[in-house]
């Protein structure tokens, strides 16, 4: 077993915050020097194999957060609500999988939230400066006062996991607690877990807890069994170990290589510099061809001519039909036809 | 009554209101109080569309959401008034369209293009109500309106997040970011000529220029309208 946390002190300087705005090493649509010193990564890592499906984690996170989920329908599924909602920041995914090589019909129960991504999608898109921090120790969250609702985090995220609310108009996420990492506690989840299958502590620490629940996966015939920690974002802070590592999409589309999408790259990078690029010379050109060539003035000459046209053909003569005919095929003389 | 029934008589490029006044200068009248404040309401709604957006686009200029009072009013806003402006813009298009319609002096304008900006106006051709530079103006913000409210609507999460999946909403707000970028020059291009062709600015102002300034830019037109009734337009 896992050490349990212990439970908090009591005494007065145990409730000062161990991280805080010197920590923030990332800031939405702001630059920030990261902090010279960064503080121990923290994880969670969720052990599918130990799940037992019962939300104890749901109900906690509910409760910790003091959200209230609306009252919903029974799908006649054991998912409920059917997908994250601003206000269920964790849900309990059931997928029932037939195992091709055993035959065996697998239930297949994975804890779906934010994984706290080391290069966070959600952040990279935000628009908002400050609207999500990412903290030394791994933690990204959202600044609600800073939020505007865009909803940009939900396509920079990898794992569709932002909702904004219809309420406040802003996006919700777990938190990782870091209200609780703060001063000293695991997250809500990780404390109601009655099998620990959630647990908490540092990067490294998690780590080696897997790699030993991983040997005693393989040696219970889950040869495949593994550590889910995607490279292609950095790895994570909220970790699982699979018992199906190879593939992590069986449990309810886990992405099998998670990474910021090419297309989200493309919009926050080389269109950003192309398009003020563009801008900018569209209008340098502008304002330098001004100064070259000057205004296009109409001349006394220009007047006059259009005075003899008018006057010249006087007041509706003969039927309007023909239009005189356009000479387009060359460049028109200054004298024109009407003198 | 209108062009569309007589072509043969009235040629695309004169519309409802487009007359000559003989006087000293010679007045010609281009625009109609309707089709002014039609272009406006289009003209302003862009440039707060253009504003919010970039407020949106990076965050060297997010202090513009200030000008719509916050970021979250500036999300709100937003796809709002690009509703207004495609809605004006559609009776703008309506409005115009004939008279954009891609004709043989188009090319050779073109082709003269260099002589324009180097200030050679005498070796352009003789073009109608609005020369290829215009039309080009026009149609390519007639294309890019349409490329931003389909996109625009998409990425609108707050009444159509469920219509499209996030991979779609991605690419919508890629080609959004890339339309509103080209929209904004191609709205650089429409106001630098207007500011550099002197006497422009009246017509959408007093709906009037002189008779020099067609001669000058647009004497095809003018020739219709002389060669036509000089105050009313067929009936
Ligand atoms: C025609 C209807 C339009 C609709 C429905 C629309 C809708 C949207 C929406 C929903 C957003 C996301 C932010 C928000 O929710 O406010 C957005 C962003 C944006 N819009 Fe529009 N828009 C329209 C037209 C335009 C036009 C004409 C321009 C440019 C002149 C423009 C420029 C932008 C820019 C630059 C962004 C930010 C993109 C980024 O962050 O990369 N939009 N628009
Ligand atoms: S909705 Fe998401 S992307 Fe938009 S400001 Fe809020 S946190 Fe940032
Ligand atoms: S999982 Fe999504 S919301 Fe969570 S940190 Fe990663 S990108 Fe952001």
């Amino acid at each position: 077993m896992f050490p349990p946390i212990p439970n908090p002190s009591v005494s007065p300087d145990a409730a000062k915050p161990r991280f805080g705005e010197k920590d923030i090493m990332r800031r939405s649509a702001s630059e920030v020097t990261p902090p010279a010193q960064r503080l121990t990564e923290v994880a969670k890592l969720i052990d599918v194999s130990k799940c037992i499906g019962c939300k104890a984690c749901q109900a906690a996170c509910l409760e910790w957060n003091n959200l209230t989920e609306e009252i919903g329908f029974n799908h006649g599924v054991y998912e409920n609500p059917m997908d994250l909602t601003p206000n269920t920041f964790t849900l309990m995914r059931f997928t029932e999988w037939e195992n091709p090589e055993t035959e065996n019909l697998e239930w297949l129960i994975r804890k779906d939230g934010c994984m706290h991504c080391e290069d966070p999608g959600c952040l990279k898109a935000c628009p908002a400066p400050g609207a999500i921090v990412q903290y030394s120790n791994g933690i990204v969250d959202f600044q609600h006062e800073n939020c505007i609702g865009c909803g940009y985090c939900i396509k920079g995220c990898p794992f569709n996991i932002p909702r904004i609310s219809k309420v406040d108009h802003t996006a919700y996420k777990c938190t990782l607690c870091s209200d609780r990492v703060a001063v000293g506690q695991g997250p809500a989840c990780q404390k109601a877990c009655p099998t620990q299958a959630i647990v908490f502590g540092t990067k490294q620490e998690m780590k080696d807890w897997a790699d030993f629940r991983i040997k005693d996966l393989k040696s219970r015939g889950f040869e495949n069994a593994g550590l889910y920690d995607p490279q292609g974002v950095g790895g994570t802070h909220v970790m699982y170990v699979l018992h199906h590592a190879d593939q992590p999409s069986i449990y309810a589309n886990l992405p099998d290589n998670p990474r910021i999408s090419p297309i989200v790259d493309a919009w926050k990078g080389v269109t950003k510099y192309v398009g003020l690029a563009a801008m900018g010379f569209a209008a340098a050109a502008g304002f330098l061809h001004y100064v070259v060539a000057g205004p296009n003035r109409v001349t006394a000459e220009d007047e006059e001519n259009a005075e003899k046209l008018t006057e010249g053909k006087g007041p509706a003569k003969g039927p309007p039909s023909a239009p005189p005919p356009a000479p387009p095929s060359g460049p028109a003389g200054h004298e024109g036809r009407a003198t | 009554m209108t062009a569309v029934n007589l072509p043969p008589e009235v040629p695309a490029d004169i519309q409802p209101g487009d007359a000559v006044r003989p006087g000293r200068p010679v007045h010609v009248s281009r625009y109609t109080l309707a089709a002014r404040i039609n272009h406006w309401i289009t003209a302003i709604s862009l440039v707060a569309l253009a504003l919010s957006g970039m407020a949106l686009f990076t965050p060297r200029l997010f202090f513009l959401t200030g000008l719509f009072g916050g970021g979250q009013w500036t999300r709100t806003l937003h796809p709002w008034i690009g509703v207004v402006l495609f809605c004006s813009f559609a009776i703008l298009f309506v409005r115009f369209w004939r008279a954009n319609l891609p004709a043989r002096v188009d090319v050779t304008w073109l082709a003269h293009a260099n002589d324009l900006l180097a200030g050679r106006e005498e070796k352009m051709p003789e073009v109608g109500k609005y020369n290829a530079g215009q039309k080009g103006v026009f149609w390519a913000m007639s294309a890019l309106i349409i490329v931003l409210i389909v996109s625009g609507i998409v990425m609108w999460d707050q009444y159509f997040y469920d219509l499209t999946t996030i991979p779609q909403k991605r690419v919508a707000i890629l080609v959004h970011a890339m339309a509103a970028v080209v929209i904004i020059c191609v709205w650089i291009v429409h106001v630098y000529a207007a500011i550099w062709v002197k006497g422009t600015m009246g017509a959408m102002t007093r709906g009037e220029v002189t008779g020099g300034w067609a001669w000058r830019h647009h004497r095809k037109w003018l020739r219709e309208l002389v060669s036509r009734k000089p105050r009313a337009p067929a009936e």
